[in-house]
């Protein structure tokens, strides 16, 4: 149904969207950036994501698209 | 498949945040620019900056702006407007910057009833500096000038900017909103459409103070930080329209 992506030059670490889906479809992944932190992934094998874009509209640095 | 959430035209193709992680700044700018995206004004805006966190305003929004001195951005607006009756003009400015080393200039824009619309990100501190003691620290608040917390014997009490502003004769619309939940960034960009509207119609001075978090003065997580704003912030600052000249003959 939906599907986000994350622009890991923009995301820094703040977890925010982990903590707002309301699906818990973002993790925290085991991959870094530059400075160490680890990413976010979105994870949605089951296309649970509704394109609600509450991730986005919390996301302080405009790291998050939202597609539908 | 469409995207339904992107990034505003108005910003920077390749801008970057200077803004620490999970800070509000981000959102608030984020709102400014999709309202001069849907208000189509991208080509007519003129922005007259501060000095704090947001100074690098200009990097991140594609339009035209003026470095104002610290705490000067009303000033600045002021004769950018009256030399440019035609633009849309607006100032983005901290607490510090509006409420503290600036509140004369702003008081008088808004007495005066420029046209213009100021928004005023209040995040209790003095967030670029190190988080100092500001104009709107609450009560028993630590910050690094205030080690044992604000007290009326020594720093005095905070200021309420939003109620102030709306006791001045040439508001047309002054309001306090936050960005801790969804509900209130919605409600926030309500809000700043407004002052952007007042404006557009030539009604006066249109003010929107915006609770914002600071995790990194503050020392806590982004999420402890939205807390923060919830359980400490929003009782003693509360949220709400003021004064709106829109809505005919009340002062709401
Ligand atoms: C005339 C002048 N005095 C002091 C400073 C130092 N200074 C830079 S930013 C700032 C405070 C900014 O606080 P605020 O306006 O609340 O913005 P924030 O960083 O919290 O968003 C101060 C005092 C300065 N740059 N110029
Ligand atoms: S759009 Fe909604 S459902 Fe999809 S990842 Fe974001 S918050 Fe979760
Ligand atoms: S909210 Fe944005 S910046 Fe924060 S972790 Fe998620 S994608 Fe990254
Ligand atoms: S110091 Fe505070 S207000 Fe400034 S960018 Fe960092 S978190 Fe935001
Ligand atoms: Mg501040």
């Amino acid at each position: 149904m939906g599907l986000i992506k994350v622009n890991n030059s923009r995301c820094k670490s703040c977890y925010i969207c982990v903590n707002t889906c309301p699906k818990g479809l973002i993790k925290k992944s085991n991959k870094t950036n530059r400075l160490g932190d680890y990413l976010v992934e979105f994870d949605d094998k089951n296309n649970e994501c509704v394109a609600c874009a509450m991730c986005a509209k919390r996301c302080p640095d405009l790291a998050i698209e939202v597609y539908k | 498949m469409q995207a339904v959430f992107s990034t505003p035209k108005s910003m920077k193709e390749d801008f970057k945040f200077t803004f620490c992680p999970g800070c509000d700044h981000g959102i608030a700018v984020r709102l400014v620019a999709e309202l001069i995206d849907e208000l189509n004004l991208k080509e007519n805006t003129i922005c007259s900056t501060c000095v704090g966190c947001s100074v690098f305003l200009y990097d991140f929004l594609n339009i035209d702006c003026v470095e104002a001195p610290h705490g000067r951005a009303c000033a600045s607006a002021t004769g950018v407007k009256r030399t440019n009756p035609e633009k849309f003009v607006f100032t983005y400015q901290g607490d510090g910057d509006f409420a503290s080393i600036g509140f004369a200039e702003s008081m008088h824009t808004a007495i005066r009833g420029e046209n213009i619309s100021a928004i005023c990100i209040n995040n209790t501190t003095f967030g670029m500096t190190g988080g100092q003691l500001g104009p709107t620290t609450l009560m028993g608040q630590v910050t690094t000038t205030s080690p044992f917390g604000r007290n009326k014997e020594y720093y005095g009490y905070p200021v309420k900017i939003a109620e102030q502003i709306a006791l001045c004769d040439g508001t047309a619309f002054s309001a306090r909103v936050a960005l801790d939940t969804i509900p209130h960034i919605n409600q926030a960009k309500q809000a700043l459409k407004k002052a952007f509207e007042v404006q557009l119609k030539g009604l006066g001075f249109g003010f929107v103070e915006i609770l914002s978090s600071c995790p990194t003065n503050w020392h806590m997580t982004p999420e402890e930080a939205h807390e923060w704003v919830k359980n400490s912030m929003i009782p003693e600052f509360p949220l709400g329209t003021f004064k709106d000249l829109t809505e005919v003959g009340v002062n709401k």
